[in-house]
């Protein structure tokens, strides 16, 4: 088919200063390869090294774009014209500027990174500022473990972790940074040996300790970014207070049950963690995820969304997670998404902070570690072993299991009735009030409350909370008993 | 070569100064004649698309610039060259410039920043597209 190629005036001293040019053939790309063997001059303004048509450049059938047809392979018609339009480009120089400074990529780093580089949001210097950057990761559980394997697999230079747990059989569940064969280990060393194996051209940092206060701002400073990946209150507060008195961004995640929230708490563009929370909730009210379970997958959501803005804000694009609380609930599967503001009477990034310096974390949140529950000292306390001498002892006594059902269902106490909390005061009648009576449940939190509440409705009889509830059963008593 | 007048180049530093931190952009229209260009008029694309977009992308789709084709077309003139702003760095182009440009048309880039349009220069591929030269402005 004989088809007409308009050539753009800047491209007619390659094909002797013509217009148009007409060649016979089937397709777009049939036409360009015709137009370009006669015309060799032309070629390389069309076509990269690859032989691939340059991004810049849009070949037009008629009047429509070939990308939005087969490309190459749209067949052409007798009469059709093909014109070449060039997009103009701009941008970069900022870039180039900051490129001199940025490390240089190795040959092997290149092929690793190959599916960043072609892209322009990334590209060689996207990728040369992740290795530039450092990430900070305090915890490497649940989130932690998507957050390190992604951000190690994208190849960001140095990140360093926290923790000072180890690796227990409850955590392979979720925590997939670590293996059945790193039990009992410490979860630093067999995070380091996995994110090693995943990517050896970075360096891994590993910090053996609590977060507390007087350690924090010494490890931030070290770090261009730190994502928070701590379950419970203390800690989370004092990553906040800890970037915002040191300008650093907080790529912030939890997780509880089927539920998870993600956004950047960055106090120098936008809101902070206190101005959407200014207090912790009340000690014990919201439960942690060793006491309402959390679904195993959902932190590898959360965390690689944590991932995905730590890589956004070093390359430096746009639309962040800043200012805007992700809210995801995995089990109708929904994103919700909540603007955030940026409290001007906020008291660590507002106009008149009070506070600036890190603080007492345990004391603020009202919990005291390893000091469950709230010390009552009207509740009366009974250890497993105890427990135990008086029932072989033949001790009149009843004991109640404050848990759920499907927990009674994983273990259980031998000769207990079951009421889970939610209804152990309607069902008060179902209790003994003349015998002595022990409650108990997976670590003793939830009894407490039960016990109270009992006391409230005008329960009689004497009650007596197990310390430590199953668990401390399991591991002083009886053995057979499993571990959740 | 470029011939441009005094209105088109006050035009072009104005829209970069109201675009300003983001670039601006648009087409020099005119003539080519004896080697070298006549601008006799700047059509002004920018640049209201997504914040996003407004970084490292491409300031000129073809389809605007069919539009401003078609434009020329009808005035009888020819897309000669584009401009664009280069907010708080200088007014020279880079790497990536290099990369998306086609020898002949002229690149004019002038650097910006809140108040002002400090340096114009206007640039030329190499015929091997291996560098940018700088082209004398010649204004009317």
């Amino acid at each position: 088919m004989p088809v007409t190629i308009a050539i753009p005036a800047p491209l007619r001293q390659f094909a002797g200063g013509q217009s148009q040019i007409t060649v016979e053939a089937k397709t777009a790309g049939e036409a360009l390869d015709l137009l370009t063997s006669t015309h060799t001059a032309l070629r390389r303004h069309l076509f990269n090294d690859q032989n691939v048509l340059r991004n810049f450049v849009n070949v037009y059938l008629n009047d429509e774009d070939i990308r939005h047809a087969s490309g190459p392979a749209t067949p052409v018609k007798d009469g059709d014209t093909i014109m070449i339009v060039p997009s103009i480009a701009g941008g970069a120089v900022v870039e180039s500027e900051v490129s001199q400074t940025l490390p240089e990529l190795s040959h092997e780093e290149i092929l690793r990174y190959s599916r960043h580089l072609i892209m322009p949001e990334v590209g060689m210097q996207g990728q040369r500022k992740l290795k530039a950057a450092s990430v900070l990761m305090i915890g490497t559980g649940g989130l932690g473990a998507p957050v390190g394997m992604y951000l190690a697999a994208a190849g960001v230079g140095r990140i360093g972790i926290v923790d000072f747990d180890v690796v227990e059989e409850s955590n392979l569940q979720r925590q997939i940074i670590h293996g059945t064969k790193d039990l009992g280990r410490r979860k630093i060393e067999s995070a380091r040996d996995r994110l090693r194996d995943i990517n050896p051209h970075i360096e891994i940092e590993t910090h053996e300790s609590r977060l507390t206060s007087h350690n924090a701002m010494q490890l931030f400073r070290n770090y261009d970014i730190i994502v928070d990946g701590t379950d419970n209150f203390p800690t989370r507060y004092l990553v906040n207070d800890a970037c915002v008195l040191s300008k650093k961004p907080n790529v912030y995640g939890s997780i509880f049950r089927f539920e998870g929230q993600a956004s950047v708490f960055w106090a120098e563009k936008g809101a902070c963690y206190r101005c959407l929370y200014p207090e912790p909730p009340p000690a014990g009210l919201v439960p942690s995820c060793a006491e309402g379970g959390v679904l195993g997958v959902l932190p590898g959501i959360v965390g690689a969304i944590q991932a995905n803005e730590t890589i956004k804000i070093i390359l430096g694009a746009d639309d962040l997670l800043i200012n805007r609380l992700l809210l995801f609930d995995a089990w109708p599967m929904k994103f919700r998404e909540f603007k955030l503001r940026k409290d001007p009477k906020c008291p660590v990034c507002g106009e008149n902070p009070t506070i600036t310096k890190l603080i007492d974390y345990e004391e603020f949140c009202g919990v005291a570690p390893h000091q469950l529950p709230p010390a009552d000292p009207k509740l009366e306390e009974i250890s497993a072993t105890e427990l135990n001498a008086r029932r072989l002892r033949g001790d009149k006594l009843q004991i109640i299991d404050v848990r759920e059902p499907h927990e009674f269902e994983i273990a259980r106490i031998p000769g207990t009735k079951l009421i889970p909390l939610g209804h152990v005061v309607t069902r008060m009648n179902e209790i003994d009030q003349n015998v002595e009576t022990i409650v108990h449940c997976k670590g003793g939190v939830r009894s407490a409350k039960a016990i109270e509440a009992l006391k409230r409705a005008g329960f009689a009889g004497r009650l007596i909370n197990l310390k430590g509830g199953i668990t401390a059963w399991s591991e002083d008593v009886d053995p057979r008993v499993a571990k959740y | 070569m470029i011939r441009i007048g005094e209105k088109q180049l006050t035009e072009i530093r104005r829209h970069g100064i109201q675009d300003y931190p983001y670039e601006c952009c648009g087409l020099l229209l005119g003539r080519y004649a004896d080697g070298r260009k006549f601008v006799s008029e700047t059509y002004p694309i920018s640049n209201a698309r997504e914040e996003s977009a407004k970084r490292n992308r491409f300031l000129i789709t073809p389809d605007e610039l069919l539009r401003g084709e078609r434009y020329a077309r009808e005035h009888d003139l020819e897309v000669v060259g584009f401009y664009h702003s280069h907010p708080d760095s200088p007014a020279v182009p880079s790497q990536y410039d290099l990369e998306h440009a086609w020898p002949t048309y002229s690149y004019i880039i002038v650097s910006t920043s809140a108040d002002e349009a400090r340096d114009l220069f206007s640039w030329e591929q190499e015929p091997d597209r291996s560098r940018f030269n700088q082209e004398e402005i010649q204004c009317q």
